[in-house]
């Protein structure tokens, strides 16, 4: 334990913790990943490399209509999760940053509530709201992508607002000394602006949208809503072959190229330690 | 710019939705709580406060007493997360320690790879352990080989050799570990990052050994982070069924949230189900609000 007796030191010991930390953390997910890749029905036994899982002509991601309609329902919620979302949630900022006078305070804590609330506590809520109280909206795909939005919404807001309170109020009061009226300072200032916080909300509800698990399942009708996650969930324990490694890794690898993109995108505009902040979502 | 109802004009589309899909979903649950049910056990609400009925909420509350089947499965609920909490905090503790004050030039790369579990799909992560500790897995086999397979099954952790997902607590408290340790390294990474050296310098000045200077500056220094970390896992942890589901699938890890999701989604009984959402509620609520103060307490010195 030197680091005990010189914590300015070389802390091997933490360093040879982190590390092995790090490796547990990763190398489980890598190997579901390798097994994506097994040529054979296995999902414990290497048998060789095969994209046939990928790409082969049956159970496979591209031709199993099974995999495919999952994988498709997954995307098409999470492009109307970011649709909405994005609105909302930038307008909400604007909005809730600027307020003066009562009220802004109880809707700050109501917009970060969903932040911390138990994905099951929600998904009951908005369960018994789709069957009693909206029972024309009902369950399916449309009471999915609300539910996704109402969680959603409040990391786009929280992101915005970061941005917002880095790039203060001095480029739109200098617009409207030179004359700009209120809706060209919003338009013309202030969203170019926002725009990496804006790439960055949109990438995080994309990313929270595919990852989500609880709300979408809590909110689905039949097979045709059900998604990558709620896949994962049902057959994890009796699936017949690596297709459903296959699957996940598609999954994966669009939220991580998302995320990745748009950490690039936000970097280029302003500055890393915002960044990684966004990352981190610790705004 | 512009006057000030120009903003809450702004707002008030997001108002509306949090209004509607928030509050007033929270609001169902007390009807369908305090509500009653028709003779295909089907909710019927009590929308008005004035007619609520507390029958089922006696109910639920009565199982609660001793020997009933909601105190055992609350209080293994507790047991859990309690262990899987301290469990997170050793480890998580010295890999934020070491990412936020000791990293130096590696410092970017280590946080980018702790941050990688976190968008990683949860129930994909619990996939890559179901098929290593599955009978022929690969960690079965490697567990087996280092004798901690062994070690489980000597200390009554592991009821048979390679029945890791046969029903076994300890399975879904490492699970839970695995799961949810990213959630409080981050904050707690924040919060010693943010720790000012000099302060540590000016104990070891005065004196102090590096592990009194670390005990008495650097640990309550970040006590706050622990403390968001510690709630931050706990919370999702209260509220989790797919976690035993996926690798335990025995009624001898039901958890609360289990109880919930039978109850509710795959549904008989959606009252009692209502009830036991609002009970959690009730409790996680002050958890939650004990965070959200803290965190904007930590937003507003950062800000002064």
């Amino acid at each position: 334990m030197s680091w005990l007796r010189n914590p300015w030191g070389e802390p091997r010991v933490l360093a040879v913790v982190t590390g092995l930390y790090i490796l547990w953390s990763i190398v489980p997910v890598a190997i579901a990943v390798l097994f994506a890749f097994n040529n054979g029905r296995s999902r414990t036994t290497w048998q060789g490399f095969s994209v046939r899982w990928f790409t082969g002509a049956t159970g496979s991601v591209f031709h199993d209509p099974e995999l495919q309609g999952a994988l498709k329902h997954t995307l098409i919620l999470a492009v109307i999760c970011v649709g909405l979302a994005v609105p909302l949630g930038v307008a909400l900022a604007l909005g809730l940053q600027r307020w003066r006078g009562p009220g802004g305070g109880t809707i700050n804590t109501v917009m970060l509530l969903p932040l911390v609330t138990p994905e099951i506590v929600m998904g009951v809520a908005l369960l018994l709201l789709f069957l009693r109280v909206f029972p024309n909206i009902g369950l399916g795909t449309p009471a999915q992508a609300i539910g996704q939005v109402t969680f959603t919404l409040s990391y786009v807001v929280v992101i915005v607002r970061g941005r917002l309170t880095s790039i203060g109020r001095e480029y739109e009061e200098a617009a409207a000394d030179l004359g700009a009226p209120p809706r060209d300072q919003l338009l013309r200032v202030v969203l170019p602006l926002l725009a990496p916080a804006i790439i960055a909300g949109a990438a995080v509800a994309f990313a929270l949208s595919i990852d989500d698990f609880v709300v979408t399942q809590y909110l689905s009708s039949d097979a045709s809503t059900t998604t990558v996650s709620m896949l994962l969930y049902a057959s994890a324990r009796g699936a017949p072959t690596p297709a459903l490694n296959a699957i996940a890794t598609v999954a994966l690898l669009i939220t991580l190229a998302t995320l990745a993109l748009a950490f690039v995108v936000y970097r280029r505009f302003a500055s890393g330690k915002e960044a990684a902040q966004v990352a981190a979502l610790e705004v | 710019m512009g006057s000030r109802w120009t903003w809450r004009f702004l707002a008030l589309p997001g108002v509306a939705w949090l209004g509607v899909f928030f509050l007033v979903a929270f609001y169902a649950v007390l009807c369908v709580a305090f509500g009653n049910q028709d003779t295909l056990s089907q909710p019927v609400p009590f929308w008005n406060p004035l007619d609520w009925n507390v029958g089922y909420v006696l109910d639920v509350l009565s199982n609660f007493r001793h020997g009933g089947q909601f105190l055992t499965v609350s209080i293994r609920t507790l047991e859990f997360v309690a262990i899987a909490m301290a469990l997170s905090l050793a480890i998580g503790y010295p890999v934020a320690y070491f990412a936020a004050r000791h990293s130096g030039r590696w410092k970017g790369l280590v946080l980018v790879l702790l941050i990688v579990p976190f968008w990683i799909n949860y129930l994909m992560r619990m996939l890559a352990w179901i098929n290593l500790l599955s009978a022929n897995g690969w960690g079965t086999r490697i567990l087996h080989d280092l004798g901690i397979e062994q070690l489980f099954i000597w200390t009554g952790l592991l009821s048979t050799r390679g029945g890791w997902l046969d029903g076994q607590p300890s399975a879904v408290i490492i699970a839970f570990v695995y799961g949810y340790v990213p959630f409080l390294i981050l904050p707690l990474f924040a919060a010693l990052d943010r720790i000012d050296q000099r302060h540590i310098e000016a104990a070891r000045d005065l004196g102090a050994s590096p592990f009194s200077a670390f005990l008495r500056v650097a640990l309550p220094l970040s006590v706050p982070g622990i403390l968001a970390g510690c709630v931050l896992v706990a919370l999702p942890m209260f509220g989790d069924y797919y976690t035993p589901d996926l690798v335990s699938a025995s009624t001898k890890t039901t958890l609360i949230g289990n109880q919930i999701d039978q109850f509710t989604r795959q549904g008989s009984e959606k009252v009692t189900g209502a009830v036991l959402t609002m009970l959690l509620a009730l409790v996680l609520l002050l958890l939650m609000f004990y965070y959200l103060r803290t965190t904007r307490r930590a937003a507003q010195e950062a800000g002064a």
